[in-house]
C-alpha cells in the first residue's frame, strides 16, 4: 500500500558524468526512451481504465439523473432529475453521516494501533523485523469475510470477551457487544490495521535514527524527541495511511452487517440494498456520488491542512 | 522495571500482531469443529469431517470453483496488462503520462461500494443488466487488479538500474537478448508478487462482486449468504486452506531469497 | 568479432590509423554541450587515461566510445573502421562499468561467459577458467556477486570485458569504490595485465595520481575539451594551461610581465626580480603572463645563501606556515609582494627546518619554471575551483 509518486521527475538538459541513455539513436530525455512503442504498451491497460473506470463514472452521473418513476425492467427515463440527491440526503442523511463517524473513529484507533506495531517494527525488531512485516500481512491473507465472522464468534453474547468485560463491570449483566457500534467499529479497525500500517511503516522506517540520538543529545527526553522529531518526520506515512483506511472504511459494510445491528446500517449497506434489492437505481446511484463527492471534499481539505502542517 | 519501559513499544507491538492473528486462529480452530446445533459460532466438538467431506454442503464448490476460475483469468490478463503498462511508464515517454499516473491510482485510493456502483451503472446503461455474471464479475476484477500489478511491477522496474542493460549491449546481447536475459529474470520476482496479490484481491473481492454478479455465486458471495443461517464450516476449511498456502508461498520466496544470498565468505 | 562493423572507411589523410580515432566529437545535451569538437588518437596497445573533474565530459567521450551515447557531431573510429553509429553490440570494444553493474541473478562464471555466449564462441569453459584464474577468483565460479567483496567484483567486472579480447577496453573510474590500499594494488594489477594482454585501455579517472601511475598516455580534460595531452612527466613538468598546471600535483603561479624574449628564453620581470625561463616552456602570448613553479622545486635557503647558481633567485620571504607531513616539510611562505608561495622540501636530513616567522630567501633553476598566458584563472583546476 503505497501511495506512489511517478518515476523521477524529468532532470535539466546538464547530466553529470554517467548520465543515462537510450541505446537506440532515438532522441532521450531523463534516461526516457520516446516513440509509438511506449504508446502500443500503455494503450490496453489504459483502455481497460477508461473503459470500467472513467466512463462508469459518467454512467453514475448520468444514473443519478436518471427519473426514479422507471425501473430496472422498463428501463429508466433521463429527466435530468436533480431531485434524486434531495430525495437521497432527506431519507438517508443518517445512515451517511454514520458511515462517516464510524470511518473516522476507526481511522483514529488504526492510527494509534498501527503507529506503535509500525514504530515497534522500524526501531525495535532488530533482525525480526521482516519475520513481522510478514506476519502483520499474513491474516490477510483469508477471506475477509471470515475473519469478520470469527469476531462475530469471538464478541458472542456467551463468549470469554463479553464474560471478561461484564465480570470487570465495563459491561452491564445484559450488556452485549454484538449488534452495537462498538462491535462494528472493532471490525472495521481490525479488517483495516494491514492499510495503516504498511505506509506507516514505510515512512518511519526511513527515518535516521539518529536524528533522534541528536536530539537526545540536545536535551530532548524520549517524549519530546518522538513529538518533535519522529511524529513530523512520520507524517508523509501517516497522511497516506489515514487516507488508505478512511476512504474504504466509509464505504464498507460487511462489518456493519455481520457484526452490528439492522438499525443502524452504513451507507455502503444502503447503496447496495438501493440497487439489488429495491432497484432504486436513481437514488442508488445518486448517493454513490454524494459519497464519493464526501470523501473527495473531506481528503482534499485534509491533504491541504496536512500539507501545510508539513511545510511548518 | 527498566526493562519494561524500554521493552515496552515491542511488547505492545507484539500484542497488536497477536490481536491480528485472534481471528485466523478462530478459522483454524472452527475448520475441525462439529457444530452441536444451529449455533455456529460455538466450538463443540472436535472432528476431521469438514476436511474430508468437504463439498458437502450445496453450491460451496461450485462457488469456490468459479472464484478460482475469475481469479486465474483475471490475474492472467491483468498481470500482462499491468506489467506492459508498468513497462511503458518507467521506460517511455508519452503525452499525458502524469495523468495515467493519477489514473492507475485512483481505483485503489476509491471506496470499492463507489467503483462497483459505477460499474453496474455502466452495465445497466450499456444494455447488459440482463446478462450480469461470470463475464462482468470479470471485468470489474481486472479493473481494478490492474492498479495493483502496475504499481508493484513498476517499483520493481524502477528500483532496477539500467546500467546493467547497458553492460549487457556492451556485451554483444543485442535489445531482444538484453530484456530477455537481463532485464525480465530481474524484473519476473515483482510481475509474479503482483499476480499472487492479484488472485487474491480477485478471489477475496466480495462487495464489488455482489453488485455486478448477476445470478452467480463466488465463494465470499455463498459465505455472505450462508452467513445468515450460518455458515457450514466447510467454509472455514477453505478460509485454513488460503492461509496456509499463502504463508508457505511467502516463507517459500523467503527462503529462496536467503538461499541466493548467503553471507560473505 | 562477427558483428563488427566491417567496411573500412579512409580517414582524412587518406591513409588507416590502427589506433582509435576521434575527430571533431561534439556532444550536446539540449542547451549544454558536454563535449566540444574533440580530436583524439589513442594509439593501438597503449594504456591511455582520460583525466578531468567531475563534470568535464570524460565519461560522456567513454560513453560515445563504447556506443552508449551517440555524438551530435564528428566521427569515431576503430582500426580504420567508422564505428560512430554502430550498435554497442556491435562494436569490439568493452566496458568496465563504475559501479561494475555485474548481473545479480548471474553467478561470477555465467557472468564472464555472457559476452562469450552471446558471440556464440567457441570454448566458453576453457576460457571463462583461464580468465578467471588470471583476476585470481578462480574458487569463486559459482557464487553470486553479492557475496563478493567490492574488490573481488571489480576484477570480476574487468574479467568479463577482458575475455572479450576487445579492440579498447574502457575503464570508467573503475577503481573508485576502493579502499587505499586495495586501489593502488589493482592499480599495479591493471598496469600489469595490460602490458601482458597488450590490448588498449582507455582510462577514465579524476584521480590524477591513479592517472599518471598507470598511463602511458594522459588526456586533461576540462570543460568538454581537452586542454593537454601526453606522457605523465611531461604535462607534469611543462604544463600549457594553469588548468594542467594545478589540477595535476600543485603550482604556484605568480604573475609576471615579460620583458624581453629571444630564441632560447623568455625574460620576465616579477615584482622586480627578473627571471628567466626556457622558450620552449613558455606558452604565453602578449606583455603578461603566470610564471609558474612546482613547490617541490623551490628551494628554501637563509637570506644571502647561494642555494643553487644559477638559479632565479628571490629575497624576503618570510615563513607563515610549517607543516611536516613525514616525508616532506610543507612550508608556506610570504613573498613581499604579498603573494604566499608553497615550497615542498624533502626531509632528507640535509638541510635544516625553518620556523614560522623566519626570513628566507627563494630560488628555483629556470628550466623548471614555465610561463602561462595571463589570461587565464589561475585558479583554474585547482581545489578551489568548484569544477
Amino acid at each position: 500500500m503505497t501511495s506512489t509518486a511517478g518515476a523521477a521527475p524529468p532532470v535539466p538538459t546538464a547530466p553529470a558524468d554517467g548520465a543515462d541513455a537510450a541505446l537506440t539513436h532515438v532522441p532521450v530525455e531523463d534516461g526516457r526512451r520516446r516513440g509509438l512503442t511506449g504508446y502500443l504498451l500503455i494503450l490496453p491497460g489504459l483502455a481497460w481504465l477508461l473503459i470500467f473506470f472513467v466512463i462508469p463514472f459518467y454512467s453514475l452521473v448520468a444514473t443519478s439523473l436518471y427519473d426514479p418513476s422507471g425501473s430496472d425492467l422498463r428501463g429508466y427515463d433521463m429527466t435530468y432529475h436533480v431531485q434524486n440527491y434531495w430525495t437521497a440526503i432527506q431519507e438517508y442523511w443518517e445512515p451517511l453521516l454514520r458511515s462517516l463517524w464510524y470511518g473516522a473513529i476507526a481511522t483514529a484507533l488504526c492510527l494509534v494501533l498501527g503507529y506503535v506495531l509500525a514504530y515497534a517494527i522500524a526501531f525495535k525488531a532488530g533482525r525480526w523485523k521482516n519475520l513481522m512485516l510478514v506476519l502483520v500481512i499474513a491474516p490477510f491473507f483469508t477471506s475477509f469475510l471470515l475473519r469478520t465472522l470469527s469476531w462475530k464468534l469471538i464478541l458472542a453474547d456467551d463468549g470469554y470477551v463479553v464474560d471478561f468485560l461484564q465480570t470487570i463491570h465495563l459491561l452491564g449483566e445484559d450488556g452485549r457487544l454484538l449488534a452495537t457500534p462498538v462491535a462494528v467499529v472493532a471490525g472495521l479497525t481490525y479488517n483495516f490495521l494491514p492499510f495503516m500500517v504498511l505506509p506507516l511503516f514505510a515512512s518511519v522506517d526511513k527515518i535516521d535514527h539518529r536524528l533522534i540520538e541528536a536530539s537526545s543529545d540536545l536535551y530532548a527526553n524520549s517524549f519530546v524527541g518522538f513529538w518533535k522529531v519522529t511524529w513530523p518526520l512520520s507524517l508523509p506515512g501517516v497522511v497516506s495511511g489515514t487516507l488508505l483506511t478512511f476512504i474504504p472504511a466509509v464505504g464498507d459494510y460487511i462489518n456493519q452487517e455481520l457484526l452490528g445491528s439492522p438499525n443502524q446500517r452504513m451507507i455502503g449497506s444502503v447503496i447496495q440494498s438501493q440497487f439489488t434489492n429495491a432497484n432504486n437505481y436513481p437514488i442508488a446511484a445518486a448517493l454513490s456520488m454524494i459519497l464519493m463527492l464526501l470523501i473527495l471534499v473531506m481528503v482534499l481539505f485534509y491533504v491541504r491542512k496536512a500539507g501545510t502542517e508539513e511545510l511548518l | 522495571m527498566r526493562w519494561l519501559r524500554e521493552h515496552l513499544v515491542l511488547i505492545l507491538g507484539i500484542l497488536i500482531l497477536i490481536y491480528t492473528f485472534v481471528p485466523i486462529f478462530i478459522v483454524v480452530l472452527m475448520s475441525f469443529n462439529d457444530p452441536a446445533s444451529r449455533n455456529v459460532y460455538a466450538f463443540s466438538s472436535f472432528t476431521l469431517d469438514n476436511w474430508t467431506n468437504f463439498c458437502g454442503p450445496d453450491g460451496l464448490c461450485h462457488s469456490l470453483w468459479i472464484s478460482i476460475q475469475i481469479g486465474i483469468a483475471s490475474t492472467i490478463i491483468a498481470t500482462i496488462l499491468g506489467t506492459l503498462a508498468a513497462f511503458a511508464l518507467v521506460r517511455w515517454d508519452f503525452a499525458f503520462r502524469s495523468s495515467t499516473n493519477l489514473l492507475i491510482f485512483l481505483p485503489m485510493a476509491a471506496p470499492e461500494i463507489v467503483l462497483g456502483s459505477s460499474l453496474l451503472a455502466l452495465f445497466v446503461s450499456a444494455g447488459f443488466s440482463g446478462s450480469l455474471g461470470k463475464g462482468t464479475i470479470l471485468i470489474a476484477h481486472i479493473m481494478f487488479c490492474l492498479s495493483f500489478v502496475v504499481v508493484t511491477v513498476r517499483s520493481r522496474l524502477a528500483g532496477m538500474s539500467d546500467t546493467l542493460e547497458q553492460a549487457a549491449a556492451d556485451l554483444y546481447a543485442t535489445p531482444r537478448q538484453t530484456f530477455w536475459r537481463v532485464t525480465f529474470p530481474l524484473v519476473f520476482p515483482g510481475i509474479l508478487g503482483a499476480a499472487l496479490l492479484s488472485f487474491s484481491l480477485s478471489f477475496d473481492d466480495f462487495i464489488i462482486t455482489n453488485l455486478n454478479a448477476g445470478t452467480t455465486t463466488t465463494f465470499p458471495m455463498y459465505v455472505w449468504g450462508a452467513a445468515q443461517r450460518g455458515v457450514p464450516m466447510q467454509v472455514n476449511v477453505v478460509g485454513t486452506m488460503m492461509f496456509v498456502i499463502s504463508v508457505l508461498i511467502v516463507v517459500g520466496a523467503e527462503l529462496n531469497h536467503r538461499r541466493r544470498v548467503r553471507a560473505l565468505t | 568479432m562477427s558483428q563488427v562493423v566491417e567496411t573500412a572507411s579512409p580517414t582524412a589523410d587518406g591513409a588507416t590509423y590502427d589506433g582509435l580515432r576521434l575527430r571533431g566529437v561534439t556532444k550536446s545535451f539540449g542547451a549544454f554541450t558536454a563535449v566540444r569538437e574533440l580530436d583524439l588518437d589513442i594509439p593501438k596497445g597503449s594504456f591511455f587515461a582520460l583525466l578531468g573533474p567531475s563534470g568535464c565530459g570524460k565519461t560522456t567521450t567513454l560513453r560515445m566510445v563504447a556506443g552508449l551515447e551517440t555524438p551530435t557531431s564528428g566521427s569515431i573510429t576503430l582500426a580504420g573502421n567508422d564505428i560512430t553509429y554502430a550498435k554497442p553490440y556491435r562494436r569490439p570494444v568493452n566496458t568496465v562499468f563504475q559501479n561494475y553493474a555485474l548481473f545479480p541473478h548471474l553467478d561470477i562464471y555465467e557472468n564472464v561467459a555472457f559476452g562469450l555466449k552471446r558471440r556464440k564462441v567457441g570454448d566458453v569453459e576453457a576460457k571463462v577458467r583461464d580468465m578467471l584464474s588470471l583476476v585470481e577468483l578462480d574458487t569463486q565460479a559459482r557464487k553470486h556477486p553479492a557475496q563478493l567483496s567490492g574488490g573481488q567484483q571489480q576484477r570480476v567486472a574487468l574479467a568479463r570485458a577482458l575475455i572479450n579480447q576487445p579492440e579498447v577496453l574502457l575503464l570508467d573510474e573503475p577503481l573508485g569504490a576502493l579502499d587505499l590500499k586495495l586501489r593502488r594494488g589493482m592499480q599495479i594489477e591493471l598496469k600489469r595485465i595490460q602490458t601482458e594482454v597488450g590490448l588498449t585501455f582507455v582510462h577514465v579517472t579524476h584521480d590524477q595520481e591513479e592517472a599518471m601511475t598507470m598511463a602511458d598516455t594522459v588526456a586533461v580534460m576540462n570543460g568538454g575539451v581537452i586542454e593537454q595531452m601526453g606522457a605523465p612527466e611531461e604535462l607534469y613538468e611543462n604544463p600549457h594551461t594553469t588548468f594542467v598546471a594545478n589540477f595535476l600535483g600543485q603550482s604556484n603561479l605568480i604573475e609576471g610581465l615579460i620583458k624581453g624574449r629571444s630564441a632560447d628564453v623568455v625574460t620576465v620581470d616579477m615584482h622586480g626580480v627578473d627571471v628567466s625561463i626556457p622558450a620552449e616552456r613558455s606558452h604565453a602570448d602578449g606583455d603578461r603572463g603566470w610564471i609558474g613553479i612546482r613547490p617541490e622545486k623551490v628551494l628554501i635557503g637563509d637570506p644571502g645563501e647561494q642555494l643553487d647558481a644559477p638559479g632565479n633567485s628571490i629575497p624576503g620571504g618570510v615563513v607563515t606556515d610549517v607543516s611536516f607531513v613525514g616525508v616532506s616539510t610543507q612550508y608556506l611562505v610570504r613573498m613581499p609582494w604579498g603573494q604566499e608561495l608553497q615550497v615542498f622540501q624533502q626531509n632528507t636530513g640535509h638541510r635544516r627546518l625553518y620556523r614560522t616567522g623566519e626570513s628566507v630567501e627563494l630560488s628555483w633553476r629556470p628550466e623548471y619554471a614555465f610561463l602561462l598566458d595571463s589570461s587565464q584563472d589561475v585558479a583554474a583546476g585547482s581545489d578551489r575551483d568548484d569544477d
